[in-house]
């Protein structure tokens, strides 16, 4: 008696067991379908059809559309340039953090601070700085170096328009990639690189040969994370030079909103998630791992 | 290869209550090796760590060889180390592992492939030359380790409780294989462990350290037999040394130490003791435990036996003498039950005698 009691009561929660998992996950799985399958679906549908079925029509007017190429152009030059100086800037300060100076918390908080300004806000508050009356006019003209100040933002200015915007995404952007190193390079326990310097490795070796193998795993992730965002970059541009430097997230919000045609814009930003998709399997492929864990 | 000097080092980490090593002082001669032993806590890492650079000390100074390296950074001591935790890099193959010396030294490809060879063969781990350290057992790697170090054919080769991430029947037999290879390099060797067997099987000499301070230095036999304090007393030994409190009284013309009911014979260097407290100190393996009566004479007490553990090799007894506790060690064969009367025979040679005050031994011969 009190047998079978035990198999059935196991078997009900065998079964209870099996289903929980799928339970567990539905409201995320329900969420995701509401929210990215279905205006991706919808997305692509519009992208590839017009009134009379499907058609290549909008594709045709975007790319002929003489912001695109440039939106194109101006999207990948600004991840060319301002990717790796970030990598690079977010490498140094999580070293400097490593080497716990005095205040080191402070800085971490300081360095982090612009991860919780939105975006707009940042494009505002660069928009004060480089304005022609902004705050570093007034500062080089009082210190005498110039005498009326530049036009940062001259919609024929393309160079320092580009400046401008790559300086506002390093302030904006770069705490991401340092909060995700600093928490790679705490990951690595200390011996390695005590191991590195015993056994006579400069600062360079350690840095080449133990540390930046170690930290490989993070610098993945803070790679593709950034290159996606950066791909993502709007708001900033957009206070700082509105569309006289146009970026391809953009002109998808210009198609969508100013020029009300839902169809290009859907081509635009599928134009974005291919560039994200390649983009983010050429790292996974290019820094995949020797055959060095497992 | 080289002899170190350390002197009067004071090392005091930021925050900590006290020094972690406390005006240490240490001569290890060429070719030496030398065992740093203590429990968790005594400085003896520390002391391991500003020899090899990675602390430096307050105060004090720390010669290999004929330089000064106090200040020195690590990489210019010329010196290699085994971590506890093996450090081996896990994103390197064996061979770069064991060549990552001698590569950031700048030396040549072919020279560094033969030299890697050669130590793999050392440790036998010609086959394993290709792999990653995951694919290696805990031992293995730990060979790596080794093999690191000794490649770099060091003036001193650190060794920071190498083989305490190992299981127990590795660990026996990994320690002969690095005493034959250390004796066969003669490379001076700082070898830090907290255990006491590792420490009196590996060692030239050993150093015991308490609380940053070295308590006794001397060959493994000597710390043994003699030791320096009741603490290395206490600390070396399985069970350790026991220690007996009495007084010491005159008995015609010779000293007897009464342990209450009973007493024991005591040499006559310890007069100016005399009426005193006085603390007796023997090994437990030290005592011949017999049926009461079999044996008589100046060196017997009495006692009840406690509790009886037999323990393979030898039977472990806790006995109650004058309301005091002693573990002896008696032969495998021997039987007894607990709550029996036995006699204890403390040979007069094996006998200590400490000062309860000072703790510290008294030299009687």
């Amino acid at each position: 008696m009190a047998e079978q009691t035990a198999t059935r009561v196991s078997r009900q929660s065998r079964r209870r067991i099996t289903s929980s998992p799928w339970l567990l996950l539905a409201p995320s799985i329900v969420l995701l379908a509401l929210l990215f399958g279905w205006p991706l679906v919808q997305g692509v549908l519009s992208a590839f059809s017009g009134d009379s079925g499907l058609t290549l029509g909008h594709w045709q007017r975007l790319f002929a559309d003489p912001y695109f190429l440039q939106a194109l152009r101006n999207t990948l030059l600004l991840i060319v340039v301002v990717v790796p100086i970030q990598l690079v800037l977010a490498l140094v300060m999580a070293l400097l953090m490593q080497a716990r100076p005095r205040f080191s918390g402070t800085h971490f908080y300081l360095w982090t601070i612009p991860l919780a300004v939105s975006e707009l806000a940042a494009g505002l508050v660069w928009l004060s700085v480089f304005a022609d009356r902004g705050y570093l006019n007034s500062f080089l003209v009082n210190l005498g170096l110039s005498e009326s100040g530049v036009q940062w933002l001259n919609y024929d200015n393309t160079l320092t328009m580009f400046i401008t915007v790559v300086v506002a995404e390093l302030w904006r952007a770069t705490s991401l990639v340092f909060v995700i190193v600093v928490a790679g390079v705490q990951m690595i326990p200390k011996d390695y690189d005590e191991a590195a310097q015993v056994f006579g490795a400069s600062m360079w070796q350690r840095l080449w040969h133990v540390t930046l193998p170690l930290l490989r795993p993070s610098l993945q992730v803070a790679l593709i994370l950034r290159t996606i965002l950066a791909l993502q970059a709007f708001a900033v541009a957009q206070a700082l030079t509105g569309r006289n430097f146009p970026l391809l997230v953009g002109e998808t919000y210009e198609w969508y909103v100013n020029l009300q045609n839902p169809a290009v814009a859907s081509a635009a930003a599928l134009v974005v998630l291919a560039l994200s998709l390649g983009t983010s399997l050429a790292y996974l492929r290019a820094m995949r791992q020797p055959d060095a864990t497992g | 290869m080289a002899e170190i000097v350390l002197r009067d080092l004071v090392k005091t980490y930021p925050g900590a209550a006290g020094p972690a090593t406390d005006g240490v002082s240490l001569d290890v001669a060429d070719g030496e090796f030398m065992v740093l032993l203590g429990p968790s806590g005594c400085g003896k890492t520390t002391l391991l760590r500003t020899v090899a650079g990675l602390e430096l000390p307050d105060s004090g100074q720390i010669v290999i060889g004929d330089r000064d390296v106090t200040y020195l950074d690590p990489r210019r001591r010329n010196l290699s180390m085994v971590f506890q935790s093996y450090a081996v890099f896990p994103h390197k193959k064996v061979a770069d592992n064991i060549g990552f010396g001698l590569r950031v030294h700048g030396m040549a490809a072919d020279e560094i492939r033969r030299k890697v060879s050669w130590a793999a063969e050392l440790l036998q781990l010609t086959d394993y030359l290709d792999r990653y350290p995951a694919k290696l057992s805990g031992g293995q790697r730990q060979r790596v380790a080794v093999a690191r170090a000794i490649v770099m054919n060091p003036d001193v080769l650190l060794m920071d409780e190498p083989l305490s991430n190992l299981d127990a029947l590795l660990r026996l037999s990994f320690r002969a294989e690095l005493k034959k290879l250390v004796n066969e390099l003669g490379t001076t060797t700082l070898y830090v462990t907290h255990d006491q067997l590792e420490a009196l099987s590996l060692g030239d000499r050993v150093a015991v350290l308490r609380s940053g301070r070295i308590a006794q230095c001397g060959p493994p036999t000597e710390v043994y037999d003699q030791p320096a304090d009741e603490f290395v007393g206490g600390f070396l030994g399985s069970p350790p040394m026991n220690f007996l409190r009495g007084v010491l009284v005159e008995d015609g013309d010779t000293l007897r130490l009464d342990v209450g009911s009973q007493s024991i014979g005591a040499p006559r260097e310890l007069r100016p003791y005399l009426g005193q407290h006085i603390h007796l100190g023997i090994r437990p393996e030290s005592m011949v435990a017999a049926e009461p009566g079999e044996t008589k004479g100046t060196g017997v007490l009495r006692g009840t036996v406690q509790v009886v553990e037999p323990l393979g090799s030898s039977v472990l007894l806790t006995m109650d003498t004058a309301g005091q506790q002693l573990k002896v060690q008696a032969p495998a064969g021997f039987r007894v039950d607990p709550g029996s009367e036995l006699a204890l025979d403390l040979p007069v040679d094996t006998r200590r005698w400490y000062d309860p005050e000072s703790q510290l031994l008294l030299e009687v011969r």
